[in-house]
């Protein structure tokens, strides 16, 4: 799409009207710097929040703008019952066994459903489609009395599990259309040179379909990083919570007053994973969202 | 291809029949067990807090499923151009969408508190309101809450999926109608809209799936309160199978509930399959 066919007036008429431009673009411009506004500053004003004093922070009513510059409570959360460290341990290693196994699981599944055509293709398929068509929420329950009798609650691999059944369509997808994407002359050239299939995968088609790769990691990243239910009903013991059941706690405090400041640098520890790898990698995040949603 | 089937055949098929076989149970927590067939779902057909917990997950699903699709295609009309402004404006409005729902859901929370809230000050700032509101005493109140602060977190969702639709139409239809003069408005409605319907249908079903499955905003802000008038179908499952510990009767609901959704998914995955068959 040229931007002039959708520009707010066709050129020849807007070359009459040169005012009525000038503006409509005033106007397109006044309101994306509203939205800009509208859409940035909660979470500006609980980054402000944040560096408050406690005191500050709990003010009523309260102060747009720290009167102070203040890292108590971050250094509250820091230290909040078994400590930050541990609570971002956990999440952070739950979501690296995600990204593991979905990668691990995903890219092979892709690859065959790319490449190879074999019998039961359409079972296999509708398999693979059922973590999207019975919701996870649904499933908890058997679930959780299956992890307590083999051990697997309050661990981080038994939330792994859930949080990669709920990762795996997606993955597989995606990694499907990346495989797919890659042009067949390749492959018989690598056949030719005698490549067996396990090395056609490993040497020519994971290199290629490495932004697909990328976009798997960083979606089974995010989505595992703020998970909150399955951690919420899996992980009970105040050792093995993660970071979004961190925050919860953090609210319900010590002695039942809400902590707004601490609550505040909570909130904002949490997001920072989320919106450094977002913007880093924006361009896969996009790309991945749009296949996994109507490719 | 295999380590995929076992693991969903592990994970989540076994689940399912465990599931579909404890629904016919009145198993809890203690114990039980005891086969009782079809008498969990004929409990559930006369249990009045799953009937208003279901009503309420279809009204929010119903309220705000259009706010988010009118917003979301305005959002899409505004910044599909590519200067650095509306580049700046799209990346802003979609930022909440990698946040996590319960960190949005504290944020906002904290925005709306009647004594530390800033949602309140500002309102009061601005005259709107005499003094500050206490939104989660009053069941509206706290529903507008939700659907506000879940507008902000996934309307950037809707907006990305619609620029993507607006970009694929071929721009040669869109330059023939510029030059038999056709207005901006009258593009938009008579070339964007019907073109991008599929793409309209699809964000529209993956938004109205999310919102029937909304547990994390309601737990957070509203706790199913006040008097139990905000619970979701979700949370309803919830506090039957983790709070009350009836786990036959929470799988008998679960059932119901993997059927309504199985209604939506299949039609998402119906049009997903035409559009690749394309």
């Amino acid at each position: 799409m040229t931007s002039a066919a959708l520009a707010p007036d066709d050129p020849a008429v807007a070359a009459r009207r040169p005012r009525q431009l000038a503006r409509t673009a005033y106007l397109t411009a006044a309101i994306s710097i509203a939205v800009i506004a509208v859409m940035g500053a909660p979470i500006v004003l609980s980054a402000l929040a944040s560096i408050k004093t406690a005191g500050d922070a709990s003010a009523s009513p309260p102060h747009y703008l720290p009167s102070a510059l203040s890292f108590e409570n971050y250094a509250k959360v820091f230290r909040f019952q078994a400590g930050l460290a541990t609570y971002v341990g956990n999440s952070a290693l739950v979501a690296l066994i995600v990204i593991a196994s979905c990668l691990a699981i995903a890219a092979p599944a892709g690859y065959g459903l790319a490449r190879f055509a074999m019998r039961g293709k359409e079972i296999a398929f509708l398999v693979l489609l059922a973590p999207i068509m019975i919701p996870y929420q649904a499933i908890l329950t058997p679930l959780y009395l299956d992890f307590a009798k083999i051990g697997l609650v309050n661990t981080h691999l038994g939330l792994a599990i859930v949080h990669t059944i709920l990762q795996l369509p997606f993955s597989i997808f995606l990694m499907r259309s990346s495989f797919e994407a890659i042009p067949r002359e390749i492959e018989e050239a690598a056949v030719i040179d005698g490549c067996s299939s396990w090395k056609r995968l490993t040497r020519v088609f994971l290199p290629l379909a490495t932004p697909g790769l990328v976009t798997v990691a960083l979606f089974a990243f995010i989505n595992s990083w703020n998970e909150f239910l399955a951690a919420l009903i899996l992980m009970s013991r105040e050792t093995s919570f993660t970071v979004p059941i961190l925050l919860v706690s953090v609210r319900q405090g010590h002695f039942g007053a809400v902590d707004w400041g601490a609550l505040q640098a909570s909130v904002i520890i949490s997001i920072i994973p989320c919106l450094g790898v977002y913007l880093a990698l924006q361009r896969y995040y996009i790309s991945g969202l749009l296949s996994g949603a109507v490719k | 291809m295999a380590p995929a089937l076992i693991f969903v055949g592990v994970f989540v098929l076994v689940p399912l029949g465990q599931l579909i076989a404890m629904s016919m149970t009145d198993r809890s927590l203690l114990g039980g067990g005891r086969f009782v067939g079809f008498g969990n779902y004929i409990k559930i057909w006369n249990d009045a807090g799953f009937w208003r917990a279901l009503l309420f997950t279809v009204k929010y699903t119903i309220v705000l499923t259009p706010i988010l699709m009118i917003l979301g295609f305005g959002l899409a009309l505004l910044t599909v151009d590519n200067t650095p402004l509306k580049r700046l404006t799209r990346t802003v409005a979609f930022l909440p969408v990698v946040i996590g729902l319960s960190s949005s859901s504290l944020l906002w929370f904290w925005l709306f508190d009647e004594q530390v809230g800033l949602l309140n000050k500002l309102l009061t700032d601005l005259r709107v309101i005499a003094q500050p509101m206490v939104w989660f005493v009053s069941a509206d109140l706290a529903f507008w809450a939700v659907v506000i602060s879940i507008t902000w977190k996934v309307v950037g969702f809707g907006m990305v999926l619609f620029i993507a639709g607006i970009q694929s139409i071929n721009p040669e239809i869109m330059e023939a109608a510029v030059v038999d003069g056709a207005r901006y408005w009258a593009r938009v409605f008579r070339i964007i809209l019907p073109l991008s319907r599929r793409i309209i249908l699809l964000t529209t079903l993956i938004s109205a799936i999310g919102s029937m499955l909304a547990f994390d905003q309601f737990y957070i802000m509203t706790s199913g309160g006040p008097r139990g008038q905000t619970f979701t179908a979700v949370y309803w499952i919830y506090q039957n199978s983790f709070v009350s510990f009836k786990l036959g009767y929470g799988a008998a609901l679960s059932i119901v509930l993997t059927l309504i959704i199985l209604a939506f998914s299949t039609l998402q995955i119906a049009l997903t399959a035409r559009s690749e068959a394309k």
